[in-house]
This record gives structure tokens, C-alpha cells and sequence, in this order.
């Protein structure tokens, strides 16, 4: 059938039109050879715009469209519906991008006329050699997986298990509950942090559509979206947990203590412990590495298990329950899901490397999170905030931007850090009011629902506030009021001078960064990373939610810093995204994928280690590559690699991409 | 051997920091280390003049590179002042075509060209890293057990990144200490500005700036201090008695120049290290070890 093209330039209000001369456009693209019509609107997305072309489809039958308007990853799936409606098969469409390619980068009106033109020619005589596909439909596991069990993943987990789906909850660490439960209070509203979270968190635990896999991970993804193979490994906990009872006998008995990772440090916990009191599970865990036990097995020796046996002289027994297991091994689970909400998190900037603040040399120089512990009723000192040597301070500095905003280490601003340093202030003078509270920040950056008034309140409630960044912390007194002190020395830009603050403590506000482990994360989900190092969405405004693998989605602070009203919003928007998969039950497959002409095939498996989708095979009996339709991804690396040009990537031939840049030169 | 262009700089070559120049010398010899001075080398173009007239200061440290091209062996200096300017130069030079274009020209009339090829090293980059502290703890013949040294490394051999040391808390100099022998005391104020050549038009501030470093050392028991740069080591040493006068203290802290302890754990003599042209006497906290 001889085609028939229909042509349509949007203005996109005066985002096109200001710039390019839409009629001349029009005028230009009616002398082009098989074009029947031509047309131009104030926004061709819109109901009327969209109209305009399904009546030309079916008035002027034609059997080919242009649109030329924005970029195709907005509405060329817009358009291409409106051509399904009329129905022409939607790949017989082509898109010019006359916006971010030609109107927002250009200044001169007659050029990017001109350009615009020539995109137009180039879409015209690209779709005049368009072949309509077909594509397929598989069905959607109606599972999720749920990676990280922070406040991020247990939201998603829960809005998911609501719904009455199979949720797969893997959490690294023996406990879920993340950085969010070592929090004292949340700001601006100062709830406790663990009132609001440990409900989800025994929800989570107990709820029927949610199987929580603590201290596991994740080492394998494969499949694709409505249908990932995932392996997960439990790793060894040494302890039964059909018979744990969560009494925590074990760590009474356990003769080893090390630093707390869940205190950051300020206080112990033993080599067998239940990670905080309110965990979930509420189980015990061995840490191997600390257990005289099984540090003595690697060496042939039976020592300790105290634990287990008890002290039997004094008459103590040990673990009642029979729940401790030094033979466990980790295992490797395979479950089968649809769709996968990564929830990993971030982990706190080490301040130590900016030696001129002195963390690790000075007792008194505290993290962000050490403060949360110290500040927390169940933390190492039981909520007193406490110098090193117990006293009580009597004045204390918090510095913003520790690694944040700074091109050494971070150049993002971490968002939460302001906020968090005005609750650590709203603490202190609750917890040490005759201390004087300094705050030290380059911009107050208070912007969220009742966050500027929670700013307002700190500044009635007799905070310093000394805009300037801190450049060192010593303890060398040239002052007899600076003698025993930790002096902070800044410029107070506000006032233009150098000031030395003597104080007791200091708080380092340390940015949100990816974690350690994110190279190997993204790796494992097929993610990628911004430059600065957290997860790649789909699009930053548009679809902050998705990732460019389908059915993958990123929620929480591994895709950016956030706060938790942010974190809850996106985890529940990944899960409404992951059901509306389940609920649609099958999920289309794009046909605009590589195809192997059998006959021209030498079987020389070149494509095959090339494919990132793992999507060619090769048929032992005809000696041929074979493509898998529901795999491959259209990308054409097979197509270019291809030394016999036998592969061709539909929808992207080498007639359709010499045509159209023919269309651009001419 | 290793060879290197050596670029002496004003003070250690003829100047009032004679001393670091021999010791110099004399501890290369030990550790086989061959010291080509650069030949026809001019004023490196540092500091007061850097400020005053930027363009001219920059010719002039281009000048040096461009001599120095010609041996094409990286060029060393144990000024921390040479250090920076020259290693300035040659990242200005490649980040900025315009001054490239003029400091051209300025080579040109003199018949020279410089293609950015040359590695401006400092002399403690080099004794700990091309030789390494093994190879200068095996020359050592008189052990310096027990003599607690403040190693002071200025504010400009680390500053900015040029990458051999930390430039907050740089250590290469305490462990050249340690492979001496001697122990290197805690030294907070060891990468603090000695005031430069403030000395002369802003004296109080200058003396408050070396009083604060000489006290650091002092209080954390050093019996000495060692530097890696000639205005440091003038500051400290021909100004303690200045210090004394104006805030009433009686400071008398040996400074050396770290090539003059070196020298003398390898058994060197007092003469080829110049041990007697320091102000504050030496002699005192070395005799121990005679």
C-alpha cells in the first residue's frame, strides 16, 4: 500500500513555537513527497491535538504519522495509543524531537526553523519505510521481592502485603528496622522514632503475605520483568529460629563483649546477642567472628559455650530452648517474583578523614548517629547526654555539612542534616538546658511541611546560630576560658570575623552517602549510578520511582538523600507501581528487538557473549544464533557486532537509519 | 645512583640557608643520589614577587622549567617555597592557554621553549620516596635513641594537593624520624604558617604565628625541631629570641634543617652539615649521641 503520511507540529505552548516557526515548518513539511496533511497545534498531547490525528487516520486514511514535539520518552507512547485508537499499528509512527533537541537549545529563530525542518524530513522519510509489529504479552508473577528492610523497604513491604501478594523481605542485617531505629526522635514533630516504627516493624514481622529473610542477601537476579529467578543467602545465625524465645540468657552468659554497631561504638554488646530490644525478629544472632566457640572450631578446639551449656557449678543453665546450632550453615533460597523494590539506603560519610575536625582523636567529637544512640532512652547511657569522662557538657557545637556540600568529598547537599542538627538542638536544650547550644551552618535549608517553623521555634528556644563552616577543632587553649576545651574555629560570615568557641562536645552532622557495597548492588539488579553514586531513576522528575530495567524499582536513600516522609512516600508509590503490574497480570513486550536471518547466520556466536540480557543462544542442531523475544531488549549491540549482517534489529533497519539521516542532510 | 636536576633556589645556595645546601650535598653523597645543579637557573619567582607582579614571577619560574626540560630528569628543590611556585607554574601553564601564550612569547625572546614535561619534586618527596626509609635507616651510624624531635613541615610542601603527603596531617616526615632513631612528638601545629615573609612587614603577627609553633613543640616535649624549608627555619630559629623579648618567654629550641640531622646520624661531620650556623645552638641536644 502506497503510504500515506500525515504530519503534525506542536507549538508546546510557546516552549516550540517561541522559537520555531511552526507554519513554515508546516508549510514545508506539505511539499514533502507522500504527505498528505500537514497540520500544526498548540499541543498536540492534548485530547483535541490527539483527536486531530485519529480523524485524519480515519478521513484522510492514512497509514503513516509524524509527530513533531517533544522527546519520545515523554508521549511517544501517547501518540502511538492514538494511532492504535484509529487503528494503525502503533509502529507505524515516528516522533521528531523539535523541543530538547531544537527550540530549548537554540536562540536564533530562522536556524532552529531550519533544523526543525530538516527533523521533520528525517522523521518523514524514516516512517515511509515503518513496517507495523506485533507485540507479545507474558503473564506477571505476582510476587515482590523487597531488598532492605529500612524504613523504605518495610513501608513498600506492607503497602505490597496489604493487598493480599506474596512479599519477600531480605534484610542484611539480623534485625530489620535500619538507620531509622537507631533514631531518638524524628523531626519537626518529635515523635519518637521507634513509637512510630517498632508497629510496622512487629506488622512486618508478623504479617501473613510477608516472609522476612533477616541477615541474607541477595547474590542472584536473573529473568526479566513479571519474571525474576532471584537466589538469596541466608547466612549462618548459628541459632534455631523456630526455638529462639528472644529471653537473651545467651548474652547474659557470653563471656565476650565488643563495640555496639547498632551504638555506633558508644557502648558493648556481646559475641551472641539480640541486636537492640525492640528487633525484629526479636532472635538471637552469633557474630563468628567474635565467638570464642567458633573461632576455636576453626582451630580443632571445643572451648566456651557458655551459652549453650550454662555455668553448671553455679547452677546456670544455658539456652533452655535448645536454640543455639554451631553446625548452620548459610543456605542459598530461590524464589520466583515479578517485580523487585531495591531499598538499600545509604550509610554515614566517615568524618575521620577531614583530620582537622579531630573524630577519633578527640573523645568529645561525636557523629550524627552517636548522638541519636546517645540521645536515645535505650541507648549506652540511657538517654543522658554525657562527655567521655561523665560529665554533663556545658556547651556544645553542631557542625552542618560534614561531607556534604564540599568538592573533596560530596558535592550534593544531603538534605536532612539541617533538620536533624535543629532537632539535635531542640535535644540538647531538653536534655542540658544551661548548656549554650552553637549551631554552625552555610544555609539553612528548612524546606518541607512545618520544617521553617520548626527553624523558627529553635531560634525562641536560645540556639546560636553562627552562619559560617567550621575550618578546624583543636584543643589548644590560647585563652584561659579555651583551657580543657574543644575550641571550634570558623569565619561567622555574618559578622566577618574569626571566632574560636570553646566547648565540651561537638556534633559532625556527616552527609547521607551510597553505601560501601552500591558498586556491587547495582551490579546484582542491573541499577545504574549518578555521579554521585546513588541509583539511576528512570527520569528525575517524571518517574523517580522506576529504574531503566523494567519491573525494577528504587525507593528510599539509595536512589538520594531523603527524609522520611519522602522515603515513606516513594516506597509506597514503587509498591502502587509493582501492583498495578500484578493487577494488569501480563506485561508487553517490546517488538522492537533483534531477529536473526537463519540463512545468512555463519554460527559464529560472536553475538552471544555480547548480549547484556543474556538473550541469544545458539541452536546446536542448525548451528544458528536464536534471539529470545521476551529477553532481548532491542538494544542492537548484536545488530552492529553482527560480522555477516545476518541480525536486524526491527523497527531500527540499516534502510530505516540511512533514510532518515538522508532526511536531516537534505 | 639516581640522578636528578637539582634547583638549589636563593637561600640554601648562597643565602642565609648555606647550611641546608651542604647538608644537603652531603647526605645525597651517602645515599648515592646524584645532584645536577640546574644550570644558568634564576630567582624561582615566589612569593613576594608572585604577589606584587604574577605574570613576571610566572616567566621566571618557566625559565627554570624549561632549562631544566632540557636533562629531562625530574627537578628537585628542598625549598617548599621553589616547590610551590614552580609546580604552580606548571599547572597554570596547562590550565590556562592565555598565560601559556604570554609566558611563550617571554621564552621565546630568550631563545627557550617549554613543552610541560618536567617533575617539580621536593627533596623529602624524594629521600622517602625514591630512596625509601629502609634504604636511609641502613646508612645510619649514630642511632638518635630517645631524641624527641618536632618535625614541622610549614604550610606549603603539602599545600595544595600535590599529592606525596597528607595536606592536613602529613606523616612522611615523622617516619624519616623514626627511621633515624629518633621519636617524633605529637605535633598538632606542624602544617601551621611560620609567618613566611610577614617577618618583615607585619612583625607582630609573624611572632605571634612562630611563638604559637615553637610553644606546640615545646609543650609536647620536643627537644629539637626540624624543617623542610630555609624561610621556616630562619623564622623559628633567628626570630626565638625576638619571641622571648616580645611575649616574655625563654623559648631555646634548637631548629635544624632535617638533611642536618640526617647528616649526623650518618656519622657525617659537624662542618659538612653546618651545625654551627644555626642561632639557636645545636650542639646541646646532639652531644649525646657523639
Amino acid at each position: 500500500m502506497e503510504p500515506r503520511i500525515g504530519v503534525y507540529i506542536c507549538h508546546c505552548g510557546s516552549n516550540i513555537a517561541g522559537i520555531v516557526d511552526c507554519e513554515k515548518v508546516v508549510e514545508f513539511a506539505q511539499g514533502l513527497e507522500s504527505v498528505v496533511v500537514a497540520r500544526d497545534y498548540k499541543y498536540m498531547c492534548s485530547d483535541p491535538g490527539q483527536n486531530l490525528i485519529k480523524d485524519d487516520i480515519k478521513n484522510l486514511k492514512l497509514n503513516r504519522v509524524v509527530v513533531a514535539s517533544c522527546s519520545p520518552r515523554m508521549h511517544e507512547p501517547t501518540f502511538r495509543r492514538a494511532c492504535q485508537d484509529a487503528g494503525l499499528n502503533q509502529y507505524l509512527f515516528e516522533m521528531a524531537n523539535i523541543r530538547e533537541h531544537c527550540s530549548w537549545v537554540h536562540e536564533d529563530r530562522d536556524m532552529a526553523t531550519e533544523k526543525a525542518k530538516a527533523l521533520v524530513s528525517a522523521a518523514v522519510r524514516r516512517v515511509y519505510l515503518h513496517e507495523p509489529l506485533e507485540t507479545k504479552e507474558v503473564p506477571v508473577n505476582p510476587n515482590v521481592l523487597v531488598v532492605g528492610g529500612g524504613i523504605a523497604g518495610i513501608q513498600a513491604a506492607l503497602e505490597f502485603a496489604d493487598s493480599g501478594h506474596q512479599v519477600y523481605l531480605v534484610e542484611k542485617e539480623p534485625s530489620i528496622g535500619g538507620h531509622m531505629a537507631m533514631f531518638d526522635k524524628t523531626f519537626p514533630t518529635l515523635d519518637c522514632a521507634a513509637c512510630i516504627l517498632t508497629p510496622k516493624m512487629t506488622t512486618v514481622g508478623q504479617h501473613p503475605f510477608i516472609q522476612l529473610m533477616t541477615y541474607s542477601e541477595v547474590e542472584e537476579v536473573s529473568g526479566y520483568v513479571g519474571n525474576f529467578k532471584v537466589k538469596i543467602k541466608q547466612k549462618a545465625r548459628y541459632i534455631n529460629m523456630d526455638k529462639c524465645t528472644g529471653c537473651g540468657r545467651c548474652q547474659e552468659l557470653c563471656p565476650t563483649s565488643v563495640l555496639s554497631e547498632f551504638d555506633c561504638g558508644l557502648g558493648k554488646r556481646k559475641a551472641i546477642y539480640i541486636p537492640f530490644p525492640y528487633a525484629v525478629p526479636n532472635k538471637a544472632v552469633v557474630d563468628p567472628e567474635n565467638c570464642r566457640h567458633l573461632k576455636g572450631l576453626a582451630e580443632g578446639k571445643d572451648v566456651c559455650r557458655l551459652c549453650q551449656k550454662g555455668i553448671e557449678k553455679k547452677g546456670v543453665p544455658g539456652c533452655e530452648a535448645e536454640a543455639i546450632d554451631f553446625e548452620q550453615k548459610d543456605v542459598v533460597v530461590e524464589v520466583e517474583v515479578g517485580n523487585i523494590i531495591v531499598a538499600t539506603g545509604f550509610q554515614q560519610f566517615d568524618p575521620s578523614v577531614i583530620y582537622q575536625y579531630g573524630y577519633g582523636r578527640y573523645d568529645n567529637v561525636l557523629t550524627g548517629l552517636q548522638f541519636e544512640r546517645m540521645s536515645n532512652a535505650s541507648g549506652p547511657t540511657g538517654g543522658e547526654v554525657l562527655l567521655a569522662d561523665g560529665r554533663k557538657p556545658e556547651s556544645i557545637a553542631i557542625l552542618h555539612c560534614v561531607g556534604s556540600r564540599d568538592e573533596n568529598y560530596h558535592k550534593y547537599c544531603s538534605r536532612v542534616c539541617c533538620m536533624y542538627s535543629l532537632k539535635y538542638s531542640h535535644l540538647l536544650r531538653e536534655k542540658v538546658p544551661e548548656a549554650a547550644v552553637y549551631q554552625l551552618y552555610i544555609d539553612m535549608r528548612c524546606a518541607g511541611s512545618g520544617y521553617e517553623e520548626f527553624y523558627e521555634r529553635l531560634q525562641k528556644e536560645g540556639v546560636n546560630f553562627v552562619r559560617g563552616r567550621a575550618g578546624e577543632i583543636t584543643n589548644l587553649a590560647e585563652a584561659p576560658e579555651e583551657e580543657g576545651k574543644l575550641i571550634v574555629i570558623c569565619e561567622d560570615t555574618l559578622v566577618r570575623r574569626k571566632r574560636r568557641i570553646p566547648v565540651d562536645m561537638v556534633i559532625l552532622s556527616c552527609a547521607l552517602e551510597p553505601r560501601a557495597d552500591a558498586d556491587q548492588v547495582a551490579r546484582t539488579f542491573s541499577l545504574s549510578r549518578k555521579a554521585d553514586g546513588f541509583f539511576l531513576e528512570r527520569h528525575p522528575k517524571l518517574d523517580p520511582v522506576a529504574t531503566m530495567t523494567d519491573g525494577i524499582f528504587i525507593v528510599g536513600c539509595c536512589q538520594s538523600p531523603k527524609d522520611i516522609p519522602d522515603t515513606v512516600a516513594q516506597a509506597s508509590a514503587a509498591a502502587a507501581r509493582a501492583l498495578a503490574m500484578v493487577s494488569k497480570g501480563k506485561v508487553e513486550i517490546e517488538a522492537a528487538i533483534a531477529v536473526v536471518d537463519e540463512e545468512h547466520c555463519a554460527g559464529c556466536k560472536i553475538c552471544i557473549d555480547l548480549c547484556p540480557y543474556k538473550a541469544i543462544s545458539f541452536d546446536e542442531e542448525k548451528k544458528v544464533s536464536r534471539i529470545n523475544e521476551v529477553l532481548c531488549k532491542g538494544c542492537g549491540v548484536c545488530v552492529a557486532a553482527c560480522p555477516s549482517g545476518a541480525i536486524t534489529g526491527r523497527h531500527f533497519t540499516a534502510d530505516q537509519i540511512m533514510a532518515e539521516i538522508e532526511g536531516v542532510l537534505v | 645512583m639516581k640522578y636528578y636536576t637539582y634547583f638549589p633556589g636563593c637561600s640554601s645556595s648562597e643565602g642565609g640557608a648555606k647550611a641546608y645546601g651542604w647538608s644537603t650535598r652531603a647526605v645525597s653523597k651517602v645515599l648515592d643520589i646524584e645532584l645536577v645543579d640546574l644550570d644558568d637557573w634564576n630567582c624561582c619567582g615566589s612569593t613576594p614577587y608572585s604577589s606584587v607582579e604574577e605574570l613576571a614571577s610566572f616567566c621566571l619560574s618557566a625559565r627554570n622549567l624549561a632549562l631544566a626540560e632540557k636533562r629531562g630528569l625530574d627537578l628537585v628543590t628542598p625549598c617548599s617555597s621553589c616547590y610551590v611556585i614552580l609546580n604552580k607554574t606548571n599547572s597554570h601553564l596547562k590550565q590556562y592557554p592565555h598565560l601559556k601564550a604570554q609566558v611563550d612569547e617571554a621564552l621565546a625572546a630568550g631563545g627557550l621553549k617549554y613543552n610541560g614535561t618536567v617533575r617539580v619534586r621536593h627533596l623529602l618527596d624524594v629521600l622517602v620516596n625514591d630512596i625509601g626509609y629502609e634504604a636511609i635507616a641502613a646508612k645510619v651510624k649514630r642511632h638518635l635513641d630517645g631524641l624527641k624531635v618536632a618535625p614541622y613541615y610549614g604550610c606549603q610542601v603539602v599545600r595544595p594537593r600535590f599529592g606525596f603527603d597528607h595536606p592536613e596531617f602529613p606523616n612522611s616526615l615523622d617516619k624519616l624520624l623514626v627511621s633515624l632513631g629518633g621519636e617524633a612528638v605529637p605535633f598538632p601545629l606542624k602544617t601551621r604558617c611560620c609567618g613566611g615573609s610577614l617577618i618583615i612587614p607585619e612583625e607582630a603577627l609573624a611572632l605571634d604565628l612562630i611563638g604559637k609553633i615553637l610553644n606546640s613543640a615545646l609543650s609536647n616535649g620536643a627537644e629539637c625541631l626540624i624543617t623542610v624549608c630555609p624561610l621556616c627555619q630562619t623564622n623559628l630559629d633567628a626570630y626565638q629570641s625576638r619571641v622571648n623579648q616580645r611575649f616574655k618567654t625563654r623559648f631555646n629550641l634548637p631548629v635544624l634543617f632535617f638533611t642536618q640531622l640526617m647528616g649526623f646520624a650518618f656519622g657525617l661531620s659537624e662542618e659538612d652539615l653546618g651545625l654551627k650556623t644555626s642561632i639557636v645552638p645545636v650542639e646541646r641536644v646532639l652531644a649525646k649521641y657523639l
